[in-house]
């Protein structure tokens, strides 16, 4: 019995530390240096950087730090427009959406963010894919 | 021949990186890998991935080597494919089946095509679903005939689903392909078509799954159902266990342990599989 308890527990270990994701990613600071980064590698990058066109990128930066930052379970509240909103009209294509989440995997890696929690938070935003493209 | 091959992806990884400077927008390792018979894929399983990093409006190109080195054979694989659109893959590969002990060789060409239907490996619910046709023409049927094959050529039909899990057991991102193939192809045809033991075309089950320790690095298994169409020699299913490596856009390398089960009568066919793929 005892033996089961301790199984159990560790099972249940990872929902325990469910939150530990914000932590990873460095709370609030590092999650907003990490949009930074993948923001500032979008400005260099051809493919998609027209899609930012007369964008206010401090409020974007703003904007999506909040977001990232809400997914997580961190103690933000996004009031942004829904991702659906945000992207009508603008054609973002699934070239388009691999190029900003392959910036997002590069400012990650480059902040050592561990794979685990990469691949946590690359799970929550996966979703968003069919409201932010157009095909 | 392996060197003539390499010199051959040498002189195209020169050349091709002019021709399409830019790399496709697919996301690392997605594109990454050729199989036996040319196709984007496993190892030995083609998937319903298309082979290259061609996303949306995009081209891409492979050119991919490979050796498999069991007891008492050697097979070398020569193979190219061209992607468009994140849709439609068209590959080719020359295979060499050196009978070691036996003594001599057996050659087929492989002309592939592969369209993805519809989903997505990453994103969405649907699994991602592609059909494929591989046309193989033995060229040394000499051999392939005196042992009972009935034809010189034939066409594999295959349909295929693939699913990546970004955030799976672990916290590792992994993937699975499940593959469907109707065939008569005797030793994926180096050994002809049709045989006198049975000679009609049958569905076989091919899988992989496949765990990503990062980006870079996969370790995955394999497992191909085979036909059984000639008297003279049973023909067993085969497995691997591999690492396949992404250094980048540009380059992968897959190392497998492999078992080929039982081959024109020798038994217990184990050995290694090494493959190169460079990506423009």
């Amino acid at each position: 019995m005892k033996r089961l308890i301790l199984l159990a527990s560790l099972l249940l270990m990872p929902l325990a530390h469910a939150n530990d994701l914000y932590q990873q990613l460095g709370e609030k600071q590092g999650i907003s240096a990490i949009v930074e980064e993948m923001l500032y590698r979008v400005g260099g990058d051809e493919r998609i950087v027209h899609h930012f066109d007369g964008v206010d990128i401090v409020q974007v930066h703003e904007l999506i730090t909040e977001q990232v930052c809400d997914v997580v379970g961190g103690p933000c509240d996004y009031q942004g427009e829904t991702m659906q909103a945000a992207h009508q009209g603008m054609g973002i294509t699934h070239a388009d959406f691999n190029a900003l989440v392959e910036h997002l995997i590069i400012a990650m890696e480059k902040h050592d963010v561990p794979v685990a929690a990469q691949n946590r938070l690359l799970a929550r935003l996966a979703p968003m894919y069919g409201d932010i493209t157009e095909e | 021949m392996l060197k003539r091959g390499l010199q051959y992806a040498l002189v195209a990884s020169l050349l091709l990186p002019a021709v399409a400077a830019a790399q496709g927008s697919k996301l690392l390792a997605t594109g990454g890998a050729s199989t036996i018979e040319g196709a984007g894929g496993g190892g030995i399983v083609p998937w319903a991935t298309l082979s290259s990093y061609a996303d949306t409006g995009e081209w891409g190109a492979t050119v991919n080597l490979t050796e498999v080195q069991v007891d008492d054979f050697r097979l070398s694989v020569q193979g190219a494919s061209l992607s468009w659109n994140n849709r439609l893959e068209v590959s080719y590969a020359k295979q060499i089946f050196d009978l070691s002990t036996i003594g001599g060789e057996l050659e087929q060409n492989i002309w592939g095509v592969k369209a993805r239907l519809f989903g997505d490996l990453i994103y969405g619910e649907l699994p991602q679903i592609s059909v494929g046709l591989q046309h193989k023409n033995n060229q040394t049927f000499a051999l392939p005939s005196a042992v009972g094959a009935t034809d010189d050529n034939g066409t594999d039909w295959y349909i295929s689903a693939a699913k990546a899990w970004l955030n799976g057991p672990f916290h590792r991102t992994w993937v699975a392909n499940l593959t469907a193939r109707r065939t008569r192809a005797n030793q994926l045809g180096l050994l002809g078509f049709g045989g006198d033991k049975s000679d009609s075309a049958e569905w076989l089950a091919e899988a992989s799954v496949a765990a990503f320790i990062n980006r870079y690095w996969a370790v995955g298994v394999e497992y191909r159902q085979k036909p059984d169409n000639l008297n003279f020699a049973v023909e067993q299913d085969w497995r691997d266990l591999f690492v396949g490596y992404f250094p980048s856009k540009r380059l992968s390398v897959v190392g497998a342990y492999t078992d080929l089960g039982s081959i024109a009568g020798l038994d217990d066919q184990h050995g290694w599989y090494l493959s190169l793929q460079a990506s423009f």
